[in-house]
């Protein structure tokens, strides 16, 4: 940690900065693996998260081959179709998004767009990465346990979870617990570092409204995962309770396999209530990344400065505190009061106003700018449409009378991809090649780049619109095979098997964005420091890629906001947040 | 979840405040310059560590609350059966306290550069915290005799959870505190140890408080008052 001096005069550089208590690596291993630098525990955030979505691509693979095939494929089976899709979505929401925005972005980008050294506490940060790597072994070695990985849904809802008849009963369940309990605590070790970092170790003149909304966006997200992830861990605690002591927490009295079981009293609502409590903030820890990083790259590759900053942070502020008071809205057919309902279908409506300020003043940037469709471009845009089409659903999900009939229908698989999955998605690919040259020094492939974008933007679609439509046919989620029911056309069926051709084509599309990655990093062109002319202090480090400490000796010091494009009158269409103001500048260099 | 939603309710209005004193309504496109034209927003002064505590703070009354919640919302089933809380307890909070004291003491004879009261303090603290550790586990064994288990009644289910979430936080606490009795005991600067000794003081009156909640509500003592709130909610 470093010390700026804040007295001086204004517009005075600031003195040579004592790195003191900055870690030095001494060697490769403190360097590359146990390395407490921000930057190295980014990267190994990213690349955890990435080897083990891709475990819950194939996943999303074979269920596909299930839907689309039934009957065809002999290696899976119900039990396994139900463990499938358990894994898929756990991993993709916890252990992809979650650690992906925070974890790997949130390390890269918060001390070098806040203009630190480093988090605040790199120890602990680097201890962050190894008990989320932890977490992620552990949940990967319940494919290897006696009875296979839980397929209880990625909800878990007891008393199914932890009873017999339920794949994943002996082991899975038990080691699906302990590897979200690991993931709580390694995330609160890395929360810890990230919303100190953004509050105590900004550099001079680096307001909160000068923060890039990427900053903003990560830094909420923080705050409410902080706050949210403790009711999973509790749910955690007491469901793995129930299962290994035999306490009641959460498990009525019921006859298990013919046998009166252990079990009494206990609350399955209770469990719902928590894991939402939970599960519903976690939307918009995932989304809330992934706003800020779109609207700095719309602004960015559109040359234009964000519309309506001030509304923007606000509105992520407003989101987060929102999205605490509506988790039953998850609920609505579980049982509880009914009267509830009206509530949250009311908070939920109302978390509409500030989300789609959001996507008008997204819209309203793009508005006479100077678009570059660039890949990052491509993407950001990718993710307006889809978010907008995925909200909109969320409309009618989030209505009683509507969702009554749609839950645990395709309709709903459709809803959250959309808004949860690909939308975020394509954030995360968008902000991948946006920041790929200052990662690595190095420029991706650009045909490779936009060929990816356009198989995933438009087989996303393919994907998922069908399955609106098969929702409100009434196919239902979860099912390993629909047989021969009478309200299912057969249409149904040939809709299901041209999903699933696309899907597995989408999901070997991002080979080609793995190649492009991997052969750019050897053969791609030197992109030097600021390939995207970006006015965020991230560009303007006197290395490409960041040295250690970042910033060389000295902080920079901050002038402006983190939108200055186009701005009239100026000598470029791009002015960094670290440059003087004119005046400033002109009495400088008279001096030198 | 009531008690859940109060205290997001809290956090909010910190929150609020706090960020209604960053000018949040300023234009930054308007103000080009250096930061000292416009006061407010700069970073926080206070050393890292000890927002860093005040965050974990909040992260650890969360999730107490959230147990707090489900204790109160599992009461209400017709299968709950209060157990006697053994008389142990009280000796336990006493120790408790006295290692809250414990530490006080320390926290000011650092602030008076009084190195030999510091040690005292912190070591008596942490005495009295490994006692009270003891004492809790005698609790859990006399309970165990008398032939309260856990899994026998809901209540004794939470009686085991709390008690072992609360004494595995001040186990974490007395890690931090015997890594800055160490470094103490071999000759650091007061002016360097007054930090680490304030937050360890902190998060033990944290504990205490915490402890003092979690045993009103297991002994009954908080019903009326849960009662009462329970009216005025609906």
């Amino acid at each position: 940690m470093v010390d700026i001096p804040y007295e001086g005069i204004a517009g005075t550089p600031p003195a040579e900065v004592p790195d003191v208590e900055l870690y030095h690596p001494r060697s490769w291993w403190t360097r590359y693996v146990f390395s407490q630098d921000a930057k190295v525990i980014a990267i190994q955030y990213s690349l955890t998260a990435s080897a083990i979505g891709l475990v819950a691509l194939v996943l999303s693979w074979l269920m596909r081959l299930q839907l689309g095939f039934p009957g065809t494929f002999s290696f899976i089976d119900a039990n396994q179709y139900l463990q499938f899709i358990t894994m898929h979505g756990m991993i993709m929401v916890i252990y992809l998004l979650t650690a992906l925005f925070l974890g790997g972005f949130g390390n890269y980008l918060i001390p070098l767009m806040v203009g630190a050294r480093d988090m605040v506490f790199p120890y602990v940060n680097m201890l962050s990465y190894w008990v989320y790597l932890l977490a992620v072994l552990v949940l990967a070695s319940t494919f290897f346990v006696p009875g296979g990985p839980t397929g209880a849904g990625w909800t878990l809802y007891p008393p199914q979870a932890i009873l017999s008849g339920t794949p994943g009963q002996d082991w899975g369940i038990i080691l699906m617990m302990s590897s979200l309990i690991l993931f709580i605590i390694g995330f609160t070790m890395g929360g810890l570092n990230y919303v100190v970092t953004v509050l105590q170790a900004r550099t001079r003149g680096m307001t909160l409204m000068r923060l890039p909304l990427t900053v903003w966006g990560i830094f909420t997200a923080t705050v409410m995962a902080l706050l949210a992830f403790p009711a999973l861990f509790v749910a955690s605690v007491m469901l793995l309770l129930d299962r290994l002591l035999g306490t009641s927490f959460f498990m009525p009295s019921l006859v298990e396999m013919g046998q009166q079981s252990k079990y009494g009293g206990g609350s399955p609502l209770l469990f719902q209530h928590l894991f939402w409590f939970f599960g519903h903030p976690e939307v918009y820890i995932v989304a809330l990344p992934a706003f800020g990083i779109v609207s700095d790259l719309i602004s960015t590759h559109a040359r234009k400065n964000i519309f309506g900053y001030r509304m923007m942070v606000w509105a992520i502020v407003a989101i987060g505190a929102l999205s605490f008071v509506v988790w039953a809205h998850h609920m609505y057919v579980s049982g509880m009061f009914p009267q509830f309902g009206y509530f949250f279908a009311t908070t939920t409506l109302i978390i509409a106003i500030p989300t789609a300020i959001k996507v008008y003043n997204w819209v309203l940037t793009l508005w006479r700018g100077d678009i570059h469709l660039r890949v990052p471009m491509l993407f950001a845009l990718g993710f307006i449409i889809t978010f907008v089409n995925g909200g909109l659903t969320g409309l009618f999900l989030g209505n009683v009378v509507v969702d009554v009939p749609l839950s645990d229908t395709m309709f709903v698989v459709a809803h959250f991809h959309m808004v949860m999955g690909v939308a975020p998605i394509m954030v995360v690919l968008g902000a991948i090649y946006h920041w790929y040259p200052k990662v690595t020094g190095r420029m991706y492939n650009d045909a490779l780049g936009k060929f990816h974008f356009w198989v995933t933007f438009l087989g996303a679609y393919l994907i998922f619109f069908p399955m609106h439509y098969l929702g409100l046919l009434g196919v239902p989620r979860r099912y390993f095979e629909l047989g021969d029911t009478s309200f299912i056309p057969s249409s149904a069926h040939s809709l299901n098997a041209f999903i699933s051709v696309v899907a597995l084509t989408v999901g070997f599309s991002q080979m080609v964005f793995l190649f492009n990655l991997a052969w750019s990093l050897f053969k791609g062109e030197a992109s030097g420091g600021n390939p995207w002319r970006a006015t965020t202090l991230e560009w303007q480090t006197p290395e490409t890629p960041p040295g250690h400490g970042n910033w060389g000796k000295e902080l920079p010091v901050v002038y402006r906001w983190a939108y200055d494009y186009s701005v009239p009158g100026a000598e470029e269409d791009f002015i960094p947040q670290n440059q003087p103001p004119r005046g400033t500048h002109v009495v400088q260099g008279a001096a030198s | 979840m009531s008690a859940v939603i109060l205290f997001v309710a809290v956090i909010a209005v910190v929150a609020g405040w706090w960020l209604s004193q960053q000018r949040l309504t300023a234009r930054p496109w308007l103000e080009e310059g250096p930061a000292g034209d416009f006061p407010g927003g700069d970073a926080m002064t206070w050393p890292a560590a000890k927002i860093g505590l005040g965050v974990f703070l909040a992260v650890a009354s969360a999730l107490f609350i959230l147990f707090i919640s489900a204790y109160s919302m599992r009461m209400d089933v017709a299968d709950w059966r209060t157990l006697p809380v053994p008389r142990l307890l009280w000796f336990n909070t006493g120790v408790l306290i006295l290692s809250s004291v414990a530490l006080q003491w320390s926290y000011v004879a650092a602030r008076r550069d009084d190195a030999e009261g510091v040690m005292i303090g912190l070591l008596a603290g942490g005495a009295a915290a490994v006692i009270f550790l003891g004492g809790q586990l005698l609790a859990w064994q006399q309970l165990g005799a008398a032939g309260y288990f856990v899994a026998s009644n809901p209540a004794n289910s939470f009686f085991y959870l709390l008690t072992a979430v609360h004494g595995l936080h001040l186990t974490g606490g007395l890690v931090a505190l015997g890594r800055t009795s160490t470094k103490m005991w071999r000759g650091a600067g007061i002016a360097d140890m007054r930090l680490s000794v304030e937050l360890c003081t902190i998060y033990w009156h944290f504990l205490l408080l915490v402890w003092l909640v979690l045993l009103g509500l297991l002994t009954g003592w908080t019903d009326d008052f849960v009662n009462i709130c329970r009216r005025l909610l609906s």
